[in-house]
Parts: structure tokens; sequence; C-alpha cells
């Protein structure tokens, strides 16, 4: 009955119409694309922080390694003899010595307690055997079985797996993950019904103008759509402010970032939203723009009838 | 063009605000709808308009039963009726060239075709001139002339107009009334309501009574039930 091309121009006009619309009243539009973009920010940031601690600990990532720390009575031959021992095991890749002297040396110039150290009389550090295993056995339960045998030991007083806080970190971050999605979840719910609530608003003031349409043989999609395209609008702008409160934010924190990691020898810098991420975020906040119309549109056009 | 066969229309908890009405109105044919506020003068309209819909009966309009058409096809039977309100049902914050363009507009009318048809509706009732201005800054007969404007602006086969008079004086309502008489000669059925009997009478058109929702004068009576 309307040719395609009508029907587009029709769609485009609507859609500049709308957003001729919210140009005019910014205050109260504002307010909508603010809370809008800020409940959006929360997860997206927090998204972006997350990602930055994985790509920190994606370098060691699988590195499991075993600490042995011998007796203090052991001296350096001996731990030599040890260190040649092991690396001749079929599941260890290869093995560090760090002598008493070495690591005493290593401390005073990281730490930062250098000082300290001149007090002490005696060298408090034990020599340390550090094993690799190999990839084949790098994992929980051979590096376990690893870890018993170097126990057992007459020269080692305490043998570490120094994998155990790497995987208590994945499982903070895990739990990270999971507490975005709760928190995207509800946020996203809110922004849901900020925007219902504002198509509701003005659904309601133009009351009298749906029900003459209704009365001149509008349709319901005819009158549906001004309302879905101002949802769409408050959606694409909600998402680019959200957008920029996140990359704002990276960016007045990557000083200090990098200065904290120039602090730990790092050039680690932190990294903002990447181009799908920001995609996946406007999407996201469109989504919800068009849906928190849809359900305020659906709700409540069908009960203006004309009489 | 409009059929009513035994048309009986009750709201809910209370009587019959029409019963048992018949009448036909052909094609090109104009009527006036006459009797005293409450006899089912507006409940006629809206059955015509599909705002309401009949207990019992059928309504026809060019040659469909309206009673029971869906909700999703309420519309386009709208499109064929043009409707002319008592209070104009203009809206405020548009010009008088977007008021009389929405039907147009709703319709999916090309943009180059909706300029020429909205002119020539608008030199119909005399208001060319007056295409930019805002509803409110003209006056009661001037509005309502806007209102016809969009009411024929879609050509409908079928006018409706609700006290369209109600609100002037003798000589604008003469006017009006004139207008819908030359929408009558081109083909188009106008059914008026209308308590004016004076202006009803000048105009020497059909008459329908409505006495507290029965049909007094005009209509078909005794007719046999079932017939259709």
């Amino acid at each position: 009955m309307i040719s395609p091309r009508v029907y587009l121009a029709r769609h485009m006009q609507v859609m500049l119409a709308t957003l001729g619309q919210m140009v005019r009243s910014p205050m109260s539009n504002f307010m909508t694309i603010a809370v809008m973009g800020i409940a959006l920010a929360l997860p997206t940031g927090l998204h972006v922080i997350l990602k930055n601690v994985q790509q920190v600990t994606a370098q060691w990532d699988g590195a499991a390694q075993i600490s042995l720390f011998l007796k203090q009575s052991v001296t350096d031959k001996q731990a030599d003899q040890l260190a040649k021992v092991l690396r001749q095991r079929q599941d260890v890749k290869s093995v560090t010595r760090i002598t008493r002297n070495d690591a005493l040396e290593e401390f005073r110039q990281h730490s930062g307690f250098g000082e300290a150290l001149e007090a002490l009389e005696d060298n408090p550090f034990p020599a340390v055997i550090v094993v690799y295993p190999t990839q084949e056995s790098d994992n929980l339960l051979t590096v376990q079985g690893m870890l018993g045998s170097f126990k057992e030991r007459p020269e080692v007083e305490l043998a570490q797996l120094d994998m155990q806080w790497l995987k208590r970190l994945y499982a903070i971050m895990d739990f990270g993950r999971r507490g975005i999605w709760v928190l995207a979840a509800m946020l996203s719910l809110s922004v849901l019904l900020v925007v219902g609530n504002t198509i509701r608003l003005a659904i309601q003031n133009r009351r009298d103008e749906i029900e003459i349409i209704k009365l001149i043989g509008g349709t319901d999609a005819f009158i549906r759509r001004p309302f879905l395209y101002t949802g769409f609008w408050y959606g694409l702008t909600g998402g680019i402010l959200s957008w920029l409160l996140v990359t704002l934010s990276i960016w007045l924190l990557s000083g200090p970032v990098s200065q904290l990691a120039t602090l730990y020898d790092s050039n680690y810098s932190l990294t903002s939203l990447d181009i799908s991420s920001s995609f996946i975020l406007l999407g996201m906040s469109i989504l919800l723009g068009l849906a928190g119309s849809w359900i305020a549109v659906s709700r409540h056009l069908s009960a203006i009838e004309p009489e | 063009m409009i059929e009513f066969h035994n048309v009986s229309k009750r709201y809910p908890g209370s009587c019959d605000a029409l019963s048992q009405v018949s009448f036909k109105l052909g094609s090109g044919e104009m009527a006036f709808l006459t009797g005293h506020s409450g006899a089912g003068k507006s409940t006629l309209l809206k059955l015509i308009a599909v705002l309401i819909r009949p207990t019992n009966g059928q309504v026809l309009v060019n040659n469909e039963n309206i009673g029971h058409i869906s909700r999703r096809r309420i519309p386009y039977v709208r499109r064929n009726v043009g409707i002319i309100f008592q209070d104009h049902k203009l809206l405020f914050d548009r010009t008088v060239f977007d008021n009389v363009a929405l039907p147009l507009v709703i319709s999916g009318v090309p943009h180059k075709e909706i300029g020429r048809r909205v002119r020539a509706s608008l030199d119909k009732v005399g208001l060319l001139n007056k295409e930019k201005a805002l509803p409110i800054t003209l006056s009661g007969g001037q509005q309502q002339r806007v209102g016809i404007a969009r009411a024929v602006v879609n050509k409908p086969p079928i006018l409706l107009a609700d006290e369209p008079t109600g609100n002037l004086d003798p000589e604008l309502s003469r006017e009006i009334m004139d207008l819908f008489a030359q929408f009558q000669q081109v083909g188009v059925s106008v059914l008026i309501a209308s308590h004016d009997l004076d202006l009803i009478a000048q105009m020497g058109s059909k008459v329908l009574t409505l006495h507290e929702g029965r049909m007094t004068a005009g209509g078909m009576h005794n007719e046999p039930q079932g017939q259709l």
C-alpha cells in the first residue's frame, strides 16, 4: 500500500523530527541521558579495569614455579648439587639458583628496605632453588606431586608452590567478573525503567495528539514510531555519554598508573575501551533505550482511546 | 454508504443508548441527525467511526460490517470517514498546514503530493492564506474550517460532523453548512448531528430524528429481524 521509498522517507523524517524535539528541550532530556550514561559507565568502567588487571596477570599465566627454600646449614656446594639433580628430572624444564648473597642483593635493590639490612649482622636470606615444571607437567595435580617429593628432601626447609596466589587472584577476578555482570544487569534494569518512565511522561504529554491521530486513522505503528525513535536517541546519546565518561576516567587514571608502573620497573599503561567493546556498549545502550520505550509504549498507548 | 440494521448499543450498567436503529445513507446523500441531548446522536456517530462497537445489529460502512472488525483494521476504516468535531480537535503546537496534512502523513502520501492536496483542501474552505498560521490565532469559525479541511483532505467517501456549528453564530453556521452541501454534491455522504432545527429546515435535507435511543423519523422502520 505504501511504497518502500515513502516508508523509508517517513522513518527518516520521524527519526530527525524526534531528534529535533530532544534538542529543543535539552535540560529535561539531558537528565535522562545523564542517568543512562552514568548507569552504563559504572559496569563498563569496571569491565575496563578488570580487563587491565587481566592483561597484567596474563604474562604470569601458567607459569607455575616451585620455590625451594634451603636450610641455613646447606652450603652453596650442596645447593649446587641439588640443583643439578633436580635439573635432570623429566618433569622439570629449568632450575634457577639464587644464592644467599644474590637474594640479599636483590632485596637490597628492589625492596626499598636496604638500609634496614645494614642493621643485621647475618644474611637472613636462605638460598633458594626455583624449579620450573615443563609445559606437560604444568597442571595442579602433577605440580603438587612434585611439591611433595621436594618437601621430603633433607636440604629443603620449605617448598612453596607459587601458583597458589595466582589461583586466588584468578578466583577473585572470576568473582569480579560475575559481580560486574550482576551490577550491569541491575543497572541495565534501572536504565530500562528510566527510559520507560521518560517515555511514559512523553506519552502523557501528547495524549491529545495521540487521540486525534487515532481518530483520523493513524495505526498503532504510526503512533508508536516517534516514541521508539526517542528511545533510540536516548540509547545512542546515553551510550556516547557513558563512553566519554569511561574514556575520561581512564585518561585521568592513566597518569598515576604509569607512575605506579614505573615504580615496579614496568612500562605498563592502562588500556581504554577497545573498538569492539565500544560498539557493544553503544549497541547495548541503544537496545536498552528501545526496549524501555517499547515497554512504556505497549503499556500506555493502548490505554489512550478516543471517545 | 452507511447502513444500520437493528442496531442497539448498551453501555455497561445503563439502559440502551440506541435501540433497534435502522437507516440508510446512500452515496452523495446528506442527512441531519437530530434529537435532544442524550438521545443517542453521539453514540450513533461513534459507531460509524468504530469508537465503540454495537451490542446488537449490523453497522455497514462501504458494505463492510464494521461491528466486529479486528482492532488492526480500525484505522483503515477511519481513513474512509472524515470526522468534524464540535471542539475541532486541532493540534495547537502545529501550523494549519501541518494539521490539515496529518491524515495524508498517516496514510503515507508522498511529500510532494501532500503540499498540493493540503492547499487544495484549504482553498476549498477559504483558508489558503492561513496555512502558516497556528490554530490558536484563528477565530472559532476559522478553526472549524481547518477541521473540515483536515476531514476532507483524504477525500473520504463519508463525512461525519458532530455539532459542527455548536459554537458559531447563524451566519457562520450557514457558511459551514453550505460547505457540507458542496461536498455532498461531489458524491460524499454527509451525516451531521445537530440540534439547530432552523438551520436544518433551511438546508432541506433528509432528517433522522432520535428520541431516547429510538429513531422516530427518517429511519427504516419495522425491518424484519435477520433480513441480512
